[in-house]
């Protein structure tokens, strides 16, 4: 695709192994270049979320390790340096369930993501957050643990927002939620993009809301990519169709039988 | 036998000196618990170094007391990120229960430290609180209870506003409730962590400081942690305003009790409380309990 230069965020060929026993990546790569989004689907447990914590190394905390390959985040490799300091770098990890501190209020919240900002000559702005969802500016001194699952997601997008990020990792932001709330927190998230021109990974089991705001796309299966492409090609890519967007009504057998089949002729 | 009401307003008084110096060692206790949520039962013995680490400045190499506190403040500082460096990170992955043991060896590390290099025998501190009692309209207070409650109260006051206002109470909170989280937007993790035990420990020393000047230091005055433990779970382990307020009011009731029933009760007393809170309200008084909607 494009040129390195281009690129926010280069992962290259990785292997991730978890208590030093599991393999979850086997020689995994992608790239997401500067100001787009980039949709990584595929079925639970595929491996979505172990990619985005093997770029924001929060893999560690999870006795996960990178043992093989190479991560660049805007030209720098990634690997050995503290969470923490990636996030202040402009790396930012909305991660998986949402995940905000449920015990603070929304705008404590906030607050404790102004320490992104650290060694970086920006000021705290949360009325950014509060222009993309204005029901948190309700509800700004609520606890976060008494959101509502929508409000919730969105408070942990809000968190990305005030760390004024380069790139942003998201995590099923669709997980939990109402269709309808669905649509509407992933039209904010391409508003986000073409306003602020932060460049996006979005992980998604529910391929088709992703690839209707993602510019290219990669699908992955049992740790490795199987399918990726421009969204126009894939979205009519027939095999795509019928097993990720599910616009067929094949059953589960089938997908297996579709499996074999590929092994075979691969 | 009427109670002159002379008497209850003294023994009042002395009993809120104590209850404040138990509660300035539970809000080090807290501290720690807030940030790591480690139950830290070496507090007692935290207190008791700090106590002796003063006694080296003060007696030992007989510095003048303005450069002895804060010289031992800073070693108390020193002294809690090794013990975070060296017995607590390691663990940060493991379950609570294995860091809970790693705090009872602790306990008996301080007092093996303390032992070697001052041995077991009790000692008195040097005298540098102002020795006049201080009159309350006609009741009479111990100088050094006097004023070792209103330094506890000051530096509580302090914390309790610092806490609330500064960006780094905040940091605490969120490490406490979720570390990949608060690693995520950006809060240096392992550095809470040291800063939390190094506060900690400085606060600790600080009591030990002025329990010491009351009542003497020895090896075994560690066992002050166990009326603090009493405090911090009455007013909830988290909570710096809950320490503040069980501190006061169970040294308060523990003088009361000892005072007008006999020392036997103040136990029972201690205790009765521990488990009515227990029942009542199991996360303490002021603690916040784990919000369940999700
Ligand atoms: N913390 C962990 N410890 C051990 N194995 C894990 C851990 N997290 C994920 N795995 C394993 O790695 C694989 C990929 O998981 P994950 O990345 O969470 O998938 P996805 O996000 O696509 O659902 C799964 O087989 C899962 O069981
Ligand atoms: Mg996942």
């Amino acid at each position: 695709m494009a040129a390195t230069g281009d690129l926010i965020l280069e992962v290259n060929n990785i292997e991730v192994v978890y208590n030093k026993a599991i393999q979850a990546l086997r020689g995994l790569s992608l790239a997401v270049p500067k100001g787009k989004i980039v949709a990584l689907l595929g079925s639970n447990g595929a491996g979505k979320s172990t990619v985005l914590k093997a770029v924001s190394a929060l893999l560690p905390m999870e006795n996960g390790l990178v043992t093989e390959g190479r991560i660049t985040f805007d030209g720098e490799a990634v690997e050995q340096t503290a969470p923490h300091t990636l996030v202040r770098r402009g790396l930012f990890h909305v991660m998986e369930g949402r995940r905000i501190f449920a015990d603070l209020t929304v705008e404590e919240n906030l607050t404790a993501a102004t320490y992104a900002l650290t060694g970086r000559d920006i000021a705290p702005d949360f009325d950014i957050v509060y222009r993309y969802f204005p029901r948190l500016a309700e509800r700004r001194k609520s606890i976060a643990g008494y959101l509502s699952g929508g409000e919730q997601q969105m408070l942990a997008i809000g968190r990305a927002l005030v760390a004024k990020p380069r790139v942003i990792l998201l995590d099923e932001p669709s997980l939990g939620l109402a269709p309808l709330l669905v649509e509407e927190i992933f039209a904010i998230i391409a508003r986000i993009n073409a306003e602020e021109g932060v460049s996006m990974l979005l992980v998604e089991q529910n391929a088709s809301v992703a690839l209707s705001i993602a510019h290219y796309g990669y699908i992955m299966e049992t740790g490795r990519i199987v399918i990726d492409g421009p969204t126009e090609k894939l979205t009519s890519d027939r095999d795509v169709q019928e097993f990720y967007l599910g616009l067929s009504h094949k059953s589960y057998r089938d997908i297996k039988h579709y499996k074999r089949r590929k092994r075979w002729l691969s | 036998m009427a109670i002159e009401f002379i008497d209850i307003v003294e023994t009042s008084l002395a009993g809120l000196g104590t209850g404040s110096l138990m509660a300035l060692t539970g809000v080090a206790f807290v501290i720690i618990y807030k940030a790591t949520k480690v139950i830290n039962l070496a507090i007692g013995e935290m207190l008791m170094i700090g106590a002796f680490v003063f006694y080296g400045f003060s007696a030992g190499l007989a510095l003048p007391i303005w450069a002895s506190v804060p010289a031992t403040l800073v070693v108390a500082a020193l002294i809690g990120g090794v013990i975070e460096r060296t017995m607590i990170r390691p663990l940060l992955k493991d379950n609570p229960v294995s860091v809970f043991m790693v705090t009872i060896g602790l306990t008996s590390v301080l007092i093996g430290v303390v032992e070697l290099v001052w041995s077991a025998e009790p000692r008195r501190l040097p005298e540098f609180l102002p020795q006049q009692p201080v009159l309350l309209g006609d009741a009479f207070i111990p100088s050094k209870t006097a004023y070792s409650f209103l330094i506890a109260s000051a530096v509580m006051a302090v914390l309790i506003t610092v806490f609330a206002f500064w960006r780094g109470g905040i940091a605490l909170r969120a490490t406490a409730t979720d570390r990949a989280a608060a690693s995520s937007v950006g809060i240096d993790v392992p550095g809470v962590f040291s800063f939390s035990w190094m506060l900690a420990a400085t606060v600790a020393a600080l009591a030990g400081i002025l329990v010491g000047s009351v009542g003497g230091i020895s090896s075994a005055m560690g066992l002050f942690g166990l009326s603090v433990f009493v405090v911090v779970i009455v007013g909830g382990l988290d909570s710096i305003l809950g320490a503040l307020i069980a501190g006061l009011f169970i040294g308060w009731l523990e003088a009361m009790v000892g005072r007008f029933m006999g020392g036997e009760f103040k136990l029972l007393a201690t205790f009765s409380i521990l488990l009515i809170v227990l029942v009542v309200r199991p996360y303490g008084l002021f603690g916040t309990h784990e919000i369940e909607r999700l």
